[in-house]
């Protein structure tokens, strides 16, 4: 269409007969898109950051904690007394839909191999408790059912406890010493990295939970372990399996109707959903306050237009003299600004990403660059300057040729 | 018979102020045949810049008719008014309105864009009619690299790159020296007479008006003279210093 041809070459002329101005047209656009780009890939950076600390803890969890336990008027604090057994986590394994259970014994012992040793935390637990955690190995293989049984003395060690006793050394198959006695290594757990409250998932050792209660640690009830990570097989079966947990274990502690339960049942997946829900708010809310930049950004483009609609009022009325049309002026107008407007974010998205990948060099925030995020300030921004231009592009369409011919 | 270029009945023009309702143009009557050389005259304040800019579709009449090649243009919308600026009218102006940014080339090849011609044929015809009016080798130049003849010579190539039927002049020589002004009316002339242009001018002067073949009067807002050119220029004298009706000029 040689109209839109030769408007584009008349766009161009004008907008480099006055370059400054062009320029800090531009500029509105260039630092509201470089914001909104900068500020969703911060934004998406913590909220996957999240995301993946929640899925590091495993999906659809459960954890039960003993109860507090009243004892003649007195009441104990939540955990005080352990009231759940072993054979608790086989009744509950036996529930429908419960995929995975696995009765833990926390403790924390000093570890030894060679010159070397650190303190850590030991958890007793099954094989399961891989499976709730989600949690694969890196080398060597986990310990099994006739391990806890049998309440062998072997270790799984997490990455932080293998860099500080072993160094570079291939941990799986030497031996250790928690409390000066002998565990083999059968495997190194996967790096998870940090939890959602930034403790250090790594720095761990679990051993099997009937070696923790016998032989590690002791306990004045013995067969009884501090909690129990329970895996539901589904995010939508998680309601029914809290209920039918619930009644078992008020029947099998005894519990008469009318009396607390001496045991708690936290969904874990609620809070993490919760944190997500919050992350997601965040970036969001970075996304808004960025708009509103875009939003400045196009407004600016407005007042410029509209000063140079005024400025070129003769222009318009000499085009108009010659045979334009209100709609070919109204072109004309729209067409610069949506030439200001595209270069301007073309500009904006190189800054904004690059304002990203420096943020996340500098810093040790995680950033997340989407294509849809790019695309979506594009489309935005170049809306915005549609929207904007358009109102002084018709104050131009819509003047009448005598006056903009006699303007002085 | 072709019908006429112009044709002006009962024409009336008023402006709006604070003061109420101003006539400037009062039941006009004006015809122009094909190929007619017009020259309208006329003190400051008389309406005959008004009355050129409706002659042009610039601007509307308050009541009365114009009919301009014989379409009436009170029932125009602004778009066709617009294509009959483009096609039907060419206009030149005393303070030669060329846009500064762009080139000879490209402002002669303006009216063109609006006529939907495509880039090629535009250049073409731009330089056939810089060619007409002895500039095809300044072609590149900006308005501000040339002579005030020179700009006004584009601006006629500008008016006529549509080959349009009527060509309008408000004063065309009122910003140029009496030699360049002589220049331009041998270019209107030739116009008129070997391409059949119909010319409507304005002007001052009466070595310019003797240029045309046909002399109207402006005084008041109304239609004072109009005949032949050697009634009106002898019966009456113009320019500045000869603006109130009361002072004739002694032949």
């Amino acid at each position: 269409m040689p109209m839109i041809s030769a408007m584009l070459g008349e766009a161009w002329v004008a907008m480099g007969a006055n370059r400054l101005r062009t320029f800090l047209t531009m500029l509105g656009m260039v630092i509201g898109v470089g914001a909104v780009i900068l500020m969703l890939a911060v934004g998406q950076g913590a909220q996957q950051q999240v995301e993946a600390s929640i899925a590091s803890m495993g999906s659809n969890l459960f954890i039960i904690l003993s109860g507090s336990v009243t004892s003649g008027g007195v009441r104990m604090g939540g955990g005080a007394t352990p009231t759940l057994t072993l054979a608790d986590a086989q009744a509950i394994q036996d529930l429908p839909s419960v995929a995975a259970v696995a009765p833990t014994s926390p403790g924390t012992a000093q570890l030894v191999y060679g010159p070397n040793n650190w303190s850590t935390q030991v958890m007793g637990s099954t094989p399961a408790y891989l499976a709730v955690r989600d949690w694969p190995l890196s080398a060597g293989f986990p310990f099994t059912d006739s391990d806890v049984r049998s309440a062998t003395r072997v270790a799984l060690l997490g990455q932080t406890v293998v860099q500080n006793l072993f160094g570079n050394e291939d941990p799986v198959g030497k031996t250790i010493r928690i409390k000066n006695a002998p565990y083999v290594v059968l495997g190194v757990l996967a790096a998870k990295g940090q939890s959602l409250d930034g403790r250090d998932q790594d720095d761990t050792v679990a051993i099997p939970v009937t070696t923790a209660q016998r032989k590690l640690f002791g306990s004045q009830f013995p067969g009884t372990v501090r909690f129990m990570m329970v895996q539901a097989e589904s995010a939508e079966s998680m309601p029914s399996v809290e209920k039918s947990m619930t009644e078992l274990l008020r029947q099998r502690h005894r519990i008469r109707q009318g009396t607390d339960d001496d045991f708690s049942i936290r969904n874990l997946t609620a809070l993490a959903n919760t944190a997500a829900e919050t992350a997601k708010v965040m970036s969001l809310m970075l996304g808004a306050i960025a708009s509103v930049s875009l939003l400045v950004g196009g407004i600016g483009i407005m007042n410029i237009r509209l000063v140079s609609v005024t400025e070129r009022t003769r222009e318009i009325g000499i085009r108009m003299a010659i045979g334009a049309r209100g709609r070919d002026i109204l072109l004309q107008f729209l067409l610069e600004a949506i030439i200001i407007s595209v270069i301007g974010c073309l500009i904006g998205v190189l800054l904004g990403v690059g304002g990203a990948l420096l943020v996340g060099k500098a810093t040790d925030m995680a950033v997340v660059i989407t294509l849809s995020a790019i695309l979506m300030a594009f489309a935005v921004a170049t809306g915005v300057g549609v929207f904007f231009g358009y109102y002084p592009a018709r104050k131009a369409a819509n003047m009448r040729p005598i006056d903009a011919l006699r303007y002085q | 018979m072709a019908p006429p270029v112009i044709r002006i009945e009962h024409l009336y023009k008023e402006y709006l102020t604070d003061a109420g309702a101003v006539p400037v143009l009062k039941d006009l009557e004006f015809t122009v045949a094909p190929g007619e050389f017009v020259a309208i005259m006329g003190p400051s304040g008389s309406g005959k810049s008004t009355f050129m800019n409706i002659l042009g579709c610039l601007d509307v009449p308050t009541s009365g008719s114009y009919a301009l090649n014989g379409r009436d243009v009170g029932a125009q919308s602004s778009d066709e008014l617009a294509r009959l600026r483009n096609e039907v009218i060419g206009f030149v102006f005393q303070g030669f309105n060329l846009l500064a940014r762009a080139s000879l080339q490209d402002n002669v090849a303006l009216p063109l864009i609006y006529r939907g011609i495509g880039r090629a044929e535009r250049l073409a015809r731009a330089d056939e009619m810089l060619e007409k009016v002895g500039l095809a080798a300044h072609r590149s130049y900006h308005p501000n690299q040339i002579s005030g003849g020179q700009q006004q010579r584009v601006a006629i190539a500008r008016a006529l790159v549509n080959r349009p039927k009527l060509l309008l002049a408000d004063e065309p020589t009122g910003n140029l020296d009496t030699r360049t002004s002589l220049e331009i009316m041998a270019l209107f002339s030739e116009l008129n007479e070997h391409e059949g242009i119909t010319i409507v001018l304005i002007t001052h002067e009466p070595d310019i008006a003797a240029c045309a073949s046909r002399l109207v009067r402006l005084a008041d807002g109304k239609i004072v003279y109009d005949g032949s050119l050697e009634g009106g220029i002898t019966r009456r004298g113009d320019g500045p210093m000869a603006q109130a009706p009361s002072a004739p000029m002694t032949p």
